[in-house]
């Protein structure tokens, strides 16, 4: 069984379902993308894999224990760790305090987490006595993904971590991803940029009007003449 | 020799008593802008707040003056005052727990809020008069002066003197060491530091773990501790009048927009930008200028601004000019 | 057929008021009723229609009520010969200071500049007001102070003061709007807190205007006297046939003058709120309240909407604050408690029905029955309650002469109360929606 399993998920905000039995999965270490048109459900499926949406129907499994009933913070403390797509910092706390407040809830000593968070985004050490609010848009997500790492979370959550930075600020963050994967994490990820990030991805998912369409390594689905036809654009 | 004794005309008129009254509106604004900041609304029983949480420590200061209990040349009010704010802690905490709370799970409008911590304010006023009566109390006791004025021309050899009292020098020294801790805390502790998340940024504060209940909790704590002190030391230095207290709303908040509702810096020097204006501008000059101005010259009106009857005005201009001119306070605040 | 059935209700708890106690008891209720109905409108107009939270009612009423004294008193013509001059000069120069502030405020380049110009003209326009304006005030003063000490008034008719005293609310709401509206609902809050202690602080402290905390007593009246109609022959006749003692009578019958004066101004504003809130200003406004960014978004003016209704409900509080001062007869300017005027209105509008014009002068009434009747009834309580402590207990005596402050607490009571179970009020805005 994989390592998060989100079977069958029907749901949505108010009476309306946005879900219709959608199905994701991703496995250890793994990279697993979700892409789809404006309005496919993307963002929902990944609130829905975070406990942020009440299901009808469907189950959420993690390294086999079933956590559809628990809410977000019970999540977190499963290993759960959810960046959202915009005001993901804390503005006027510096950036160590910001990572300090992404291991609230550890008792333990936090400094190696720390490190390790330096290690990987080596800009956010430089700065780390400035106020996150101060940052560039690419410094910020970095941020905010060493905020949610500092929990040491086994499933990171990205929803559209690239969205409104520069193209080369994005790239640069795709590498950072790939080496977050590398600590043997498993990334789970919504995209709006929908070639690149099927381009770093071990599985991807399009999704349409709440539905799985296709399903399929992204290597696969990248060559997928239909794929890219309706939704890489040509 | 004229110059210094116009400073000192100065110091002891518009300085001394300036430092004074600018600490306590410093410590009142400090919790209208913490409550401001995590539970994002102004809190309008904040003046009566104060006036509760001094009324405790009044009953508490006669109860010890009745054992017999001092402090020496110190106030017996400083030895109640813990009481106080543990009184008034629990009050606000069970006011937020009947009131509050249900429109925060509601996610109610901030105005709702607003109009709810108004009802919070009529009770807590019929609750004071209720219980202390509407009438002024005095209830300092100890010292009254650091330096006599007589004792102060002797030293310097000047025609005017300047005298401190001691609630004055209570007022400012408790003033700094109770800023230094609430730093402190707001920037070194965990707690501290998830309340500036929680204010910062409530959804993400979630998705970490904070615990807003508790985060809500030591806010009011807070701003029920600063309430008690800043009443306390204003009830010390002038006297206490609960009517007086709901008035001091209006210099308080104003310090508190000055300076940028939801910061904390920005509400302590807000809170000496009122003081010093309130008192400059109803100082009256006449005997100032009789030192400063050409030889034996003395204006025949008293060269006062404004009327003593109208300092409200003067943080209301401040507020409408600040308003005006800079929304969001000298400081930027969290308010937009 | 709810609002049927409460004000039938409200009419016999008057009814049984007049039976049981006193008519004279029952009607003074009813005519404050009817003051306290046309406040609460002006407040749901701003309240129910808009969203706006007005914290300075007591101001505005105050405003009213020195209309009324600005228009009826006769004018004191020994006053006006020692310091008229003095004081229209003085206003002239205020008038031109704020005009050319705000003039080169507008019309100046650079920002430092500009503001350095600014507060120039403020500073010297205001050194010559003063200095045009005390001694004029002073000799005004010192006018035979023990009865006039101040200008007095125009000496027409008191009920013109009505209007008046709505256009002078309104433009010190004007100026209040103008700089708060548009930012934060707390901003117009803290701003309306400051205006109202502003204006009874004027009103208790410029005494060539008000004469201050000696009060302006004598106020002419717009309905006949008693001691007049008890030596009328028509009236000594009606109440013959009415069988009834023609002193008890004739207080009763000016009451009854005053009631329908007001309930006549009720029920103007009464139907002028309702066809504004069907028309499609009320509609737009009722929009805007609801949601600001759209409404923006469709190129609503929302802060000028404010400004207009925040003009307006504080103008129909003026009114009401000139119509109380007219049946007190007097201009009391201690009696301005913020308790009294500013939150007990607002209790009236969210008991009522925020955004119902009748929920509103149901709100009226209903609150200032209790109001009224509260104290009696809270004295007679504590009375019961402490009655076996014994006559001279001093807890006793302290918990039955602090029952008056019960009030209070009741009131925030019923307003937290209908906050959290019932925030639609007795009579609930009719929407479209639920």
């Amino acid at each position: 069984m994989s390592f998060l399993m989100a079977q069958g998920m029907t749901g949505g905000y108010g009476s309306v379902d946005i879900l219709h039995d959608c199905t994701v999965s991703v496995e250890r270490g793994e990279i697993a993308v979700i892409v789809g048109p404006n309005g496919a459900g993307k963002s929902t499926a990944m609130k829905a894999v975070f406990g942020m949406l009440n299901l009808r129907s469907g189950r959420v499994v993690l390294d086999g224990q079933d956590i559809t009933r628990l809410s977000p913070q019970n999540r977190v403390a499963r290993g759960m760790a959810f960046v959202p797509q915009t005001n993901n910092v804390f503005p006027s706390m510096s950036v160590e305090e910001n990572l300090e407040m992404g291991a609230f809830l550890r008792r333990d000593d936090i400094q190696s987490t720390m490190e390790q968070v330096y290690a990987l985004f080596p800009i956010l050490r430089e700065k780390r006595q400035q106020n996150a609010g101060e940052l560039s848009g690419g410094q910020r997500q970095q941020v905010a993904v060493g905020r949610a790492l500092m929990t040491k979370p086994s499933l990171l959550m990205l929803d559209e971590p690239t969205a409104g930075v520069s193209p080369i600020v994005m790239d640069e963050l795709f590498d950072l991803i790939i080496d977050v994967a590398r600590t043997g994490l498993s990334i789970l990820m919504v995209e709006q940029n929908a070639r690149q990030a099927l381009n770093i991805a071990d599985k991807g998912y399009v999704l349409v009007q709440g539905r799985n369409r296709y399903t399929d390594t992204g290597q696969v689905l990248m060559n997928d003449p239909e794929v890219r036809k309706s939704f890489l654009g040509g | 020799m004229d110059l210094l004794n116009a400073l000192a005309l100065l110091s002891n008129y518009v300085l001394v008593p300036a430092l004074a009254y600018g600490s306590q509106l410093a410590l009142g604004a400090l919790g209208v802008t913490l409550i401001f900041g995590i539970l994002r609304f102004s809190n309008f029983a904040h003046g009566d707040t104060m006036a509760f949480g001094t009324m405790v420590t009044i009953l508490f200061t006669w109860w010890f003056q009745s054992m017999g209990l001092h402090l020496g040349p110190l106030p017996t009010a400083l030895l109640a005052l813990p009481f106080g704010i543990a009184f008034c802690a629990i009050f606000v905490l069970v006011s937020d727990r009947l009131v509050y709370r249900f429109f925060r799970t509601q996610r109610a409008d901030p105005v709702i809020y607003l109009i709810a911590s108004v009802g919070i304010m009529f009770i807590t006023n019929g609750l004071v008069r209720f219980i202390i009566g509407p009438d002024d109390q005095n209830f300092s006791d100890g010292e009254r002066f650091i330096i006599k004025a007589g004792d102060f021309k002797k030293l310097t050899g000047l025609s005017e003197g300047v005298s401190i009292k001691l609630t004055q020098g209570i007022t400012v020294i408790t003033m700094i060491v109770v800023i230094f801790l609430l730093f402190w805390f707001l920037n070194r502790t965990r707690a501290g530091k998830s309340m500036r998340a929680y204010s910062d940024n409530e959804d993400l504060a979630l998705l970490s773990g904070i615990n807003p209940d508790r985060v809500v909790a030591i806010t009011w704590i807070i701003a029920a501790a600063l309430a008690t002190i800043a009443g306390t030391l204003y009830g010390l230095d002038k006297s206490f009048k609960p009517f007086t207290y709901f008035q001091l709303l209006l210099p308080i908040f104003a310090a508190a927009i000055v300076g940028g509702l939801g910061n904390p810096l920005g509400a302590i020097a807000g809170g000496f930008v009122i003081a010093f204006s309130e008192i400059m501008v109803t100082y009256a000059y006449k005997r100032f200028i009789g030192y400063i101005g050409p030889n034996d010259w003395t204006p025949d009106g008293l060269v006062q601004l404004l009327s003593t009857d109208y300092k409200f005005a003067v943080s209301f201009v401040i507020l409408l000019l600040v308003l005006l001119v800079r929304p969001n306070g000298i400081f930027r605040g969290t308010g937009t | 057929m709810r609002n049927v059935i409460y004000f039938l209700i409200m009419a016999g708890l008057l009814v049984l008021v007049g039976e049981f106690q006193s008519w004279n008891l029952s009607l003074s209720i009813l005519n404050l009723c009817l003051i306290s109905a046309v406040m609460a409108l002006g407040v749901n107009i701003q309240w129910g229609y808009a969203g706006l939270f007005n914290v300075g009612i007591m101001g505005f009423a105050a405003l009213g009520g020195l209309a009324a004294t600005l228009v009826s008193v006769p004018p004191v013509y020994e006053a006006w010969s020692a310091g008229g001059t003095g004081v229209l000069l003085g206003t002239l120069a205020l008038i031109l200071t704020v005009l050319a502030a705000v003039f080169s405020y507008r019309r100046m380049q650079g920002r430092s500049f500009r503001m350095l110009v600014v507060v120039l003209i403020s500073i010297s326009g205001y050194a010559i007001m003063r200095s045009l304006f005390d001694p004029a005030a002073d000799a005004i003063e010192k006018v035979n102070p023990s009865s006039t000490g101040f200008l007095g008034g125009l000496g027409l008719p008191i009920l013109i003061a009505w209007p008046v005293g709505g256009v002078l609310a309104g433009a010190a709401a004007w100026v209040v709007g103008k700089i708060t509206l548009g930012l934060r609902a707390d901003y117009l809050a803290i701003a309306t807190l400051g205006i109202s202690e502003i204006i009874v602080a004027m009103l208790k402290n410029e005494d060539w205007m008000t004469r201050g905390v000696r009060n302006v007593v004598g106020l002419p009246r717009p309905v006949p006297y008693e001691i007049d109609l008890q030596q009328s022959d028509w009236f000594i006749q009606l109440s013959n046939r009415l069988h009834t003692d023609p002193v008890t009578f004739s207080s009763i019958f000016v009451k009854l003058c005053y009631a329908g004066l007001f309930a006549t101004v009720l029920l103007i504003v009464l139907y002028l709120s309702e066809k504004a809130l069907r028309s499609p200003w009320g509609r737009m406004m009722r929009a805007i309240r609801d949601n600001e960014v759209s409404a923006n978004a469709m190129g609503k003016h929302v802060t000028a909407r404010h400004l207009q209704v925040f003009v307006l409900g504080s103008a129909v509080v003026g009114i009401a604050g000139a119509m109380l001062t007219t049946l007190d007869g007097q201009l009391t300017p201690s009696s301005y408690q913020p308790l009294r005027f500013t939150f007990l209105i607002w209790v009236m509008v969210i008991v009522g029905g925020s955004g119902n014009n009748w929920g509103a002068v149901l709100g009226g009434f209903v609150i200032w029955f209790f109001w009224i009747q509260s104290e009696p009834m809270g004295i007679w309580l504590m009375d019961v309650a402490t009655s076996h402590m014994g006559s001279d207990n001093a807890l006793r005596e302290h918990l039955v002469d602090s029952a008056q402050h019960m009030r209070l607490m009741t009131m925030g009571v019923i307003l937290l109360l209908t906050l959290r179970f019932s925030p639609r009020g007795l009579l609930p805005e009719k929407t479209g929606r639920n």
